[in-house]
């Protein structure tokens, strides 16, 4: 989706280039749909907050219409057995998709032993314990800011300093 | 009431859903199970349905889960609650973003964030294979129970196909998933 919205919205001339992995930047650092912060972003700076609005509309508005649409359809010929079939073929492929997704992420992501702690710790919290995920969130965001401060003030060991301080904030 | 549920829910899970769509699919997950508004089985049918059609995946579900449960005006509020956080926060930080790009908090913030994006898809992974690759949880009694019979075998094998077209071959994912929906009515009916 990305490639596609930088495209169009260079060649518009909407934003400059460098705007525009600005705003990428900040849709991505921001909580919540990153396609909705991108859209506010680049609506306000073309036409302001009517601009935001009728741009995040646009985004929103193929979705929800589609879905509605599909669950309408789903459920008068829902119970067809290949039907049935077709969603049981689609949710394992699904799973192998995620999976793939997760793997490259990690390989991205999980370059030190601070990252990887987080990780296996928060993956255990949700999985193994049920815990709310939104915890795990709160935890990886204090961690980091905790984890920056000691990187600056102390030597090369902090990643084991600040593995406990990541493991309690986990298992609340 | 309903309308207020599904909004507040929403609202909710676009205030801390960093890192995309599938990154939000735990959080999903675990509000609409402790609402008790959906079944695992619900759940991966919307995760599937999400895959094949365009959009935010967050916004589908949102609209999926509300339609559901309280028709049009549920989708309606759903939406809307899912959607407002991002609206409002951008609006917040559109008039500093360079500064909030550099800086230290938020870096330091999205260090810690970005691992736990990991975990969150990794969760992901399990939570929908739970309910089509296996009968139940992966780790429970009843495998030691019934043994290989608790594994589905056709959409394990599916699974490993699309595993290996993706990630192996950089097959599309959306044309992947359409050749497995094919396979499956084939197979699964």
């Amino acid at each position: 989706m990305i490639p596609q919205l930088q495209q169009i919205v260079v060649d518009k001339k909407w934003l400059e280039e460098d705007e525009m992995i600005d705003c990428i930047a900040i849709s991505q650092a921001l909580p919540g749909i990153i396609a909705i912060n991108a859209a506010t972003y680049i609506g306000m700076k073309v036409r302001g907050f009517r601009g935001a609005l009728s741009a995040t509309l646009g985004v929103i508005l193929p979705s929800f219409v589609i879905i509605i649409a599909v669950v309408t359809l789903l459920d008068s010929i829902g119970e067809n057995t290949y039907i049935q079939g077709a969603f049981i073929g689609i949710k394992a492929a699904v799973c192998g998709l995620i999976l793939v997704t997760v793997v490259r992420m990690g390989k991205k992501i999980l370059r030190s032993v601070f990252a990887w702690i987080l990780a296996i710790l928060s993956f255990i919290a949700i999985v193994g314990f049920g815990i709310n995920a939104i915890w795990a969130i709160l935890a990886g965001a204090i961690a980091g800011i905790v984890y920056n401060i000691v990187k600056l003030s102390g030597g090369q060991d902090c990643a084991l300093h600040d593995a406990p301080e990541a493991d309690k904030e986990v298992d609340e | 009431m309903i309308l207020v549920y599904l909004f507040t829910m929403f609202f909710r899970i676009g205030l801390f859903g960093f890192g995309g769509g599938l990154a939000m699919l735990p959080l999903i997950f675990q509000s609409v199970q402790s609402f008790g508004i959906m079944t695992a089985e619900e759940f991966s049918n919307l995760v599937a349905l999400s895959q094949v059609t365009p959009g935010p995946m967050a916004v589908n579900a949102a609209t999926y889960v509300g339609f559901n449960y309280a028709g049009l005006p549920g989708a309606m509020v759903a939406t809307l609650g899912v959607c407002l956080p991002a609206f409002i926060l951008m609006m917040i930080v559109y008039h500093f973003v360079k500064k909030f790009n550099d800086s230290r908090i938020v870096q330091g913030v999205l260090g810690g964030i970005r691992p736990v994006t990991v975990a969150l898809i990794g969760a992901a992974v399990i939570f929908v294979s739970e309910t089509v690759l296996a009968a139940g949880p992966l780790i429970s009694k009843k495998l030691l129970e019934t043994g290989f019979d608790y594994f589905n075998l056709i959409p394990i094998c599916i699974f490993a196909v699309t595993v290996i077209l993706v990630g192996k071959f950089k097959m599309k994912p959306i044309r992947v998933m359409i050749l497995m929906g094919i396979a499956g009515a084939l197979l699964c009916s």
